[in-house]
């Protein structure tokens, strides 16, 4: 009897240790090769992330860490900012706000001197507050609610959600895609919820008639079928979603599988798609979405990022998130050379001299030429749309 | 016409939650436990059938036997190894051990598989049906789940009445003790109520993931607490109910979703739960439970 209440804890226990390292060994792996890098010491400084490695959302976060870590690499083959050589080093956030704040910690403890902030929305609001409390630095490459980069010491390289929203309301309107528009969103996502407000105001504004307006919720993201059966009998000609990719499969497939036809356009939360394991890419021919960054572009900086980045990490996850990444090293650099950064400087200095040169700063980047930053860290770009045809993005 | 609709695809939902809700049901009548790691299971069967049908390229039927099988062996294994050592704990002791068999489960998953979703080949190949003019469309997936669903179901409750096997789980359901008195070996009857109610398990995450081609190690999780909630819908140790639980509720869900909001479906579908157990506490088909003395 005593020896089967043993057993039983031990088992309690066993399933508890795997909990653990289970999420301990993707931490570890992530930041094993920049902390060897670290106790070289010297004149260093240290730029630091944080980002869904692994999880539903594991390809931006490694877009992001491959696309920082390619531009890192070049910079300092050019002999680095202002005579210091960058170390770079991203956490694992699983696109959590606890596990970003843990991140947070970690990469202070790391005496991170820059941050990249964290990759996804919701994260990038729990670390910025950390940040804000440290006057950290933050210019994140794709958090695009409003509030990740509400404090002053914070920046964004890609479109904020409001900015999504409008831009795809006017796209759809000037280009008199649809009159009739049916959306489904996320209502318990900063993102998705973010970008459907702007959006339907836009939308009216400009004389898009919003016919169906359906929602889902985390919990409850697998069976569309009600949604899309409203958007049928609404007699909608274009579905617009403002959700990240791997719903967007689900739906794409429940609406070949019911006999729904409609145009269908996304934001930047679709960018991915094409890359997910087994997804079947004929049902995304002729899905347009707005996107910064098309890898078949023939723009120089394109080119020359898509030709580096294959070459040393494949296309698995050449996404906009890694162009929006590479775009924010680079913007880092070419903000601390016009505020004189270096190594001594404390991590507080560099973000007020950084604040003050990000105002002053014109950037060409791979997500957009002439790119200006505003005082509240928004940037001044033109979107993109793109369509994707034969398992590709093609400009629209 | 699209009520039509919302109801079949309500029905197909449904059938889903009822083929996971039998596996719960059966074994709370017979061993008297919730496992909650059923739903884990549905979600080991399902990445058998990825691994075995798009890893491997085998067809789907070597998939589906293949997936059945494995999680037959794993929930056999599952009730030796956590469940059986606690036979005589109290009922909190073996609900915890379920929690952590489930945790362990979703977490071996995602050492193996990784936690990126991937995307499901539909293992059913049966055409689609559109009627009325094309007004409403009935896909494969959703004949193949109702179709399936009520054949286990008839299947399971012959089993169970007819067979010495399945008179011998209906004893143990009612009085362990003296059922091993009249020569039933209550142990192996319990290992094969696990076997029967994880194989059902596969089967449940094949129907799942074909109509809802997504896979990651959480898929099974919420699909297991809405048939856990069917199973109590319909009265927990109870099949016929667990059919009609798993059925009334995914067409409550549908038709919340399509003509109240798609924002409170769930939430109607747990106060339409909490009124029915208000009146009738064991569930809609539920026995009335006599308190020995």
């Amino acid at each position: 009897m005593k020896l089967k209440k043993i057993m039983a804890s031990l088992l309690a226990a066993a399933a508890a240790i795997t909990c653990l390292t289970a999420c301990k060994t993707d931490g570890n792996t992530s930041g094993n090769d920049s902390e060897n890098n670290a106790s070289a010491g010297g004149n260093v400084l240290r730029i630091g992330g944080s980002g869904p490695l692994t999880g539903d959302y594991a390809l931006y976060g490694n877009g992001v860490k491959n696309g920082a870590q390619l531009a890192i690499d070049e910079i300092n083959a050019a002999g680095g900012i202002n005579g210091c050589t960058l170390e770079f080093k991203i956490e694992d956030d699983e696109a959590g706000e606890e596990k970003a704040v843990n991140a947070y910690n970690v990469l202070k403890d790391w005496d991170m001197d820059i941050s990249i902030g964290t990759v996804t929305s919701g994260a990038c609001i729990a670390f910025g507050a950390e940040a804000a409390k440290d006057n950290m630095f933050i210019l994140t490459p794709s958090s695009t609610a409003v509030e990740c980069i509400s404090g002053d010491n914070a920046f964004r390289v890609c479109f904020s959600d409001p900015n999504q929203g409008v831009a795809s309301a006017d796209y759809i309107a000037d280009n008199g895609l649809s009159s009739k528009v049916a959306i489904i969103y996320q209502s318990d996502n900063a993102y998705s919820a973010g970008i459907f407000d702007k959006f339907k105001s836009e939308a009216s504004a400009k004389g898009i008639e919003i016919v169906s307006e359906q929602s889902f919720t985390k919990d409850n993201k697998t069976d569309f079928s009600a949604q899309l059966q409203s958007i049928k009998d609404s007699g909608a000609d274009l579905m617009f979603l403002p959700i990240y990719y791997s719903e967007a499969s689900l739906i794409l497939q429940q609406a070949k599988s019911s006999g729904l036809e409609i145009k269908y356009f996304g934001c930047d939360g679709l960018d991915g798609i094409l890359n997910m394991n087994n997804f079947d890419i004929s049902l995304a021919e002729g899905v347009m979405l707005l996107t910064p960054f098309a890898a078949d572009a023939t723009d120089d900086a394109t080119v020359h990022f898509v030709t580096e980045y294959r070459a040393k990490y494949g296309d698995e996850t050449m996404n906009q998130f890694a162009a929006d990444a590479y775009d924010a090293i680079y913007i880092i650099k070419a903000a601390a050379e016009k505020a004189g950064i270096n190594a001594d400087m404390s991590s507080s200095e560099i973000c007020d001299a950084l604040k003050k040169a990000m105002t002053e700063i014109t950037v060409d980047g791979v997500t957009g030429t002439s790119i200006t930053w505003a005082a509240d860290g928004e940037p001044s770009k033109a979107p993109k749309a793109v369509v994707i045809t034969d398992g590709s993005y093609k400009a629209m | 016409m699209s009520f039509l609709s919302y109801l079949v695809s309500g029905i197909s939902l449904g059938s889903i939650y009822a083929l996971i809700a039998l596996g719960y049901t059966m074994v709370y009548g017979i061993a008297k436990m919730l496992n909650f790691a059923h739903g884990d299971v549905i979600m080991v069967g399902a990445y058998a059938i990825y691994t075995i049908c798009i890893t491997w390229g085998l067809p789907p039927y070597v998939g589906v036997l293949g997936s059945i099988v494995v999680c037959a062996v794993l929930g056999v294994v599952i009730e030796k190894v956590a469940y059986k050592p606690l036979r005589k704990a109290s009922s909190l002791a073996v609900l915890i051990t379920a929690i952590g068999v489930s945790y362990l489960l979703q977490n071996a998953a995602l050492l193996i598989f990784k936690s990126d979703t991937k995307s499901f080949t539909s293992v059913v190949n049966i055409p689609s049906i559109d009627l009325f003019d094309n007004q409403l469309h009935i896909s494969g997936e959703t004949i193949a789940t109702i179709v399936v669903s009520v054949i286990i179901m008839v299947a399971l409750n012959l089993f169970i009445n007819k067979t010495k096997p399945g008179r011998a789980m209906l004893a143990v359901s009612e009085d362990k003790g003296a059922a091993q008195l009249m020569g039933i070996n209550v142990n192996s009857t319990i290992s094969l109520t696990f076997l029967i109610g994880s194989a059902l398990a596969a089967v449940a995450g094949a129907l799942l993931c074909s109509s809802y081609p997504a896979l990651s190690p959480t898929t099974g999780a919420m699909p297991g607490i809405k048939a856990f909630t069917a199973a109590v819908f319909g009265g927990i140790g109870s099949i016929p109910g667990a059919m009609v639980g798993g059925i009334l509720l995914g067409v409550i869900e549908n038709l919340s979703k399509g003509y109240i909001s798609t924002q409170f479906s769930d939430a109607i579908v747990f106060g339409v739960l909490i009124i029915i157990l208000l009146f009738k506490p064991t569930g809609l088909l539920g026995k009335k439970i006599n308190e020995k003395v």
